[in-house]
């Protein structure tokens, strides 16, 4: 009894944070424009995504920002992580505590900061506001991942690999990095879903023409909701589940946990 | 102890350029009034009715908010952590696959979903069921707000009761105690510390959202992010804007450290 | 680990070169209300001119005001309408128009022209894309045996949660303005009041304050009337026949939506193009095809059906124009003004 309870109860949470996304999918593939009425199935919408020019430019954007955003957050955050490490406990707490800053703050007030700093320097807003502003949210999510792997025991290995002879760097990528690999993998994965997903903080800092896909889809929905929007959500929904997937499968193997 | 502190100059840096220089451009034009005078007019203006008024309904908001979350999170996290490995994982990947997907596009889902000849009602009218009219009102504007944080209660509560010895709980019921005294001896105070983030998760982001209340508000729900955001581009005041984003961030650290005490006697009283 | 560095590395340089690719090449950026021309446009002017267009929208000219006025984006082209061009320039945030680049000016009628002048006394600084009025959209079916022909008709309280109101500064309190009998250009603060108070009072019957999204709204059935343009009116028939369209006899609101060119514009020549483009009578037809917006182009009009040139729902009638009022640009101390009662409004 009490089991079907549990199953109840888990079921209709699942159902709560599935059913949207269901809908999404299934409207995805209606026929008429209609949201409430299933007239037939069809690929039209997929096609008027794939050719509307401004979603696409959205989604190459999207992923450019994310890629190349969280690739320079996890290089400045995992050096970071490393160079905080050989600092005095005061001043570690100190620089930690600036770095919880973007964390803990809301998205609204560091995106109007941005802009305000932006401008104030003269800088016009455009795709590089953009990727800066992406980098500066990303790399606490770096230092937070990698920092719990720069241990004792990794200092250790590295003075003993410096005691035998090797140089700084030579000791740095052979030692130091594979240690806080997981780490460093993690802490990419956060930035790239962080930016991703973000959309206040783009808000205010995008330049003429710079839309993701977050802020193609708010300025969109205020102009009507088009099911080429439900094709592009059930594509984002197929693409995330098959990395979560691969993630998960990986990471399993290596008895790495990466995502959470 | 043997690492060069250089390494994280250009960390330094980036905080410097990207958090505290911002922050500086907040309060400076926070405090300046459009001849950049020195003014606490912006900061103050928070006590205008109409701002108490926006700030009233997000605090109000954000709690049913994240009570709703927590009551929904808090069983789950308790069964999840009384099932067996295998079906442990499986279940975290359901929580948080949809946490994945676009925040606006989930935002918009809602939207779809509840409009008056939307989905659902669509399908309460084929099975002879009263429609639903929540669009466009606060009631909207949580579900909205439950439905996209929903997973940051859940995944800090579970990391937390995870890390719970079984030893204790199994001593528990040796020594007689029910489920009920088990949940509220054991496993509360024990996972205070991941209900405290879970708390700070929600709250925070539902405190200071203007995309929920704008999407599932129908113009009608303005919450104190909407009137910022507002300020910012309608009506272009950046300096009341940057007052009373001023005024959201003291608020922040406010709950903040008021939650933190509260994490610090939960441990506290453990010991 | 070699191999993640050198794949990370791989993409580095193939995504800055994807963007260094996109970077060359000439471009325009236009900003203009969201979906207000054929998307089709876009390629073709690209096929004819080579120039690449960079379009971004906005829901209200009240949001694309700051972007304007600080810079914070650069565009070239910008389709706000009247009352906003005045204040554009007004602030010097426009820059003048060199006709010998546009020569299908001359498409453009000379009546809209003259209406242009009450905001760019000497027509040297827009270029109008169209025009029109705003009225109630409503559903005959489900407004009933109600006769819908004033804005009074908004604030019936049988129709409660079925109401559709625009939610724009301007375009919101014009509707409460000509109930009161007062100018919409009005910035005297107790008329003002007068019109915030009326619109609170309407606010518990509102299903919701939406723009360009009203149509939809309408069109699905979700409501029953809103505040609307009249060139939404065809597109909205078009999803839903039980639609109807009239101008209430409180007299309305008579917009021009017109092209112009930023101060700052990097890509002048281009912006031009664009305008030029947008002028000539195929593009021009094409474009009221798809938007249904009256449209001040004779040319185009010319090779209109005469249905629908004589549809006075679409070209309004000279007595409807001579019954509406133009929004004129209220000065910083009367757009504060709004400003505060509309956020008094919004608070409620």
């Amino acid at each position: 009894m009490k089991k079907y309870l549990k199953f109840i109860y888990i079921g209709i949470v699942v159902l709560f944070l599935y059913l949207p996304i269901i809908a999404l999918v299934v409207l995805s593939f209606n026929e008429s424009k209609s949201m409430s009425v299933f007239s037939g199935f069809s690929l039209k919408w997929y096609e008027e995504m794939f050719s509307n020019r401004m979603i696409m430019q959205a989604v190459i954007n999207t992923f450019t920002i994310a890629i190349t955003a969280s690739v320079t957050a996890t290089i400045i955050g995992t050096f970071a992580a490393v160079g905080i490490d050989g600092m005095k406990t005061k001043q570690q707490n100190l620089i930690l505590g600036f770095n919880n800053i973007p964390l803990l703050n809301a998205d609204i007030v560091t995106g109007i900061a941005l802009l305000l700093t932006f401008l104030m320097f003269g800088i016009s807003l455009n795709w590089g506001t953009v990727y800066l502003a992406h980098v500066t949210f990303c790399i606490p999510y770096v230092i937070l991942s990698v920092r719990p792997r720069v241990n004792k025991s990794v200092n250790t290995l590295y003075e003993a690999a410096l005691d035998l002879g090797a140089s700084r760097f030579y000791a740095f990528v052979k030692i130091v990095l594979p240690e806080l690999r997981p780490g460093i993998l993690a802490g990419l994965l956060l930035s790239f879903t962080m930016s991703v997903d973000d959309f206040v903080i783009t808000h205010f800092t995008r330049g003429a023409g710079i839309n993701t896909i977050s802020t193609l889809i708010y300025s969109q929905v205020k102009v009507g909701i088009r099911p080429s929007l439900f094709a592009l959500s059930t594509i984002i929904f197929a693409l995330v589940l098959v990395m979560l997937l691969l993630v998960n499968f990986l990471s399993k193997g290596r008895k790495e946990s990466v995502i959470y | 102890m043997t690492y060069k502190k250089s390494l994280a100059v250009p960390f330094i840096i980036w905080i410097l350029a990207g958090t505290i220089i911002p922050i500086g451009a907040i309060a400076y034009y926070g405090l300046t009034d459009r001849n950049e005078n020195f003014t606490l007019e912006n900061v103050l203006a928070i006590g205008d009715s109409v701002h108490l008024q926006a700030l009233w309904l997000s605090v109000l908001l954000a709690l049913i908010s994240t009570v709703i979350c927590f009551l929904i999170a808090y069983p789950l996290a308790i069964i999840m952590r009384n099932s067996n490995l295998g079906k442990r994982g499986f279940m975290i990947f359901l929580f948080i696959l949809p946490m994945w997907m676009n925040f606006l596009l989930r935002t918009m889902a809602w939207q779809v979903l509840l409009e008056k000849n939307g989905v659902i009602n669509g399908v309460l009218e084929t099975i002879g069921l009263p429609a639903l009219e929540i669009i466009n009102t606060p009631a909207a504007v949580v579900l909205g707000m439950v439905y996209d944080f929903l997973p940051f209660m859940i995944l800090p509560i579970y990391n937390v009761m995870s890390k719970i010895d079984d030893s204790v709980i199994e001593a528990a019921y040796d020594l007689g105690a029910s489920t009920s005294k088990v949940i509220t001896k054991i496993y509360l105070p024990l996972s205070i510390p991941g209900i405290v983030s879970g708390i700070n998760m929600v709250f925070i982001p539902s405190l200071t959202t203007f995309v929920i209340s704008n999407m599932l508000g129908g113009g009608k729900i303005n919450l104190i992010g909407n009137i910022i955001e507002q300020e910012f581009t309608v009506s272009s005041n950046w300096n009341l804007g940057s007052g009373l984003s001023l005024v959201m961030m003291l608020f922040i650290i406010v709950s903040m450290i008021f939650l933190e005490r509260f994490d610090k006697t939960g441990e506290d009283s453990f010991i | 680990m070699k191999k993640i560095i050198f794949a990370l590395s791989l993409t580095i340089i193939m995504v800055v070169l994807a963007g260094c690719g996109s970077g060359s090449g000439e471009k325009v950026y236009v900003y203009s209300y969201g979906d207000y021309f054929d998307p089709e446009l876009i390629e073709m002017f690209k096929e004819e001119t080579g120039i690449e267009v960079i379009l971004d929208t906005y829901d209200t000219c009240e949001e694309m005001y700051p972007v304007i006025k600080n810079n914070s984006a650069s565009y070239d082209v910008l389709c706000p309408s009247d009352y906003m061009i005045e204040r554009l320039i007004e602030e010097e945030l426009l820059s003048e128009i060199n006709f010998d680049n546009v020569p299908n000016i001359k498409n453009i009628g000379d009546k809209y022209l003259e209406m242009s002048r009450e905001f760019d006394p000497e027509n040297k600084y827009s270029v109008p894309h169209t025009f029109g009025t705003a009225g109630i959209l409503y559903n005959t079916e489900m407004v009933g045996d109600k006769v819908i022909d004033s804005w009074e008709d908004l604030w019936d309280e049988d129709f409660a949660g079925e109401i559709v109101m625009q939610d724009s500064i301007r375009d919101t309190f014009m509707v409460a303005e000509k109930i009161l009998g007062y100018s919409l250009n009005t910035v005297d603060e107790e008329e003002l009041k007068e019109a915030s108070e009326l619109l609170k009072k309407q606010k518990s019957l509102v299903y919701k304050y939406a723009n360009d999204s009203a149509r939809d709204i309408l069109a699905s059935e979700s409501a029953a009337l809103g505040v609307i343009w009249n060139g939404e009116y065809l597109y909205a028939l078009e999803l839903n026949d039980k639609l109807d369209f009239v101008v209430p006899k409180e007299g309305s609101q008579l917009f021009v939506d017109s092209w112009v060119i930023t101060k700052t514009s990097e890509n002048k020549e281009n912006a031009e193009a664009w305008i030029n483009f947008m002028c000539r009578e195929d593009v021009a037809k094409k474009n009221f095809e798809y938007l249904t917006y009256s449209c001040p182009n004779v040319a185009a009009q010319a090779l209109l059906d005469e249905d629908i040139l004589n549809n006075e729902k679409v070209f309004l009638t000279e007595e409807m124009i001579d019954n509406s009022e133009v929004l004129k640009d209220l000065g910083p101390k009367g757009n504060e003004l709004y400003s505060k009662y509309w956020k008094q409004f919004k608070a409620e």
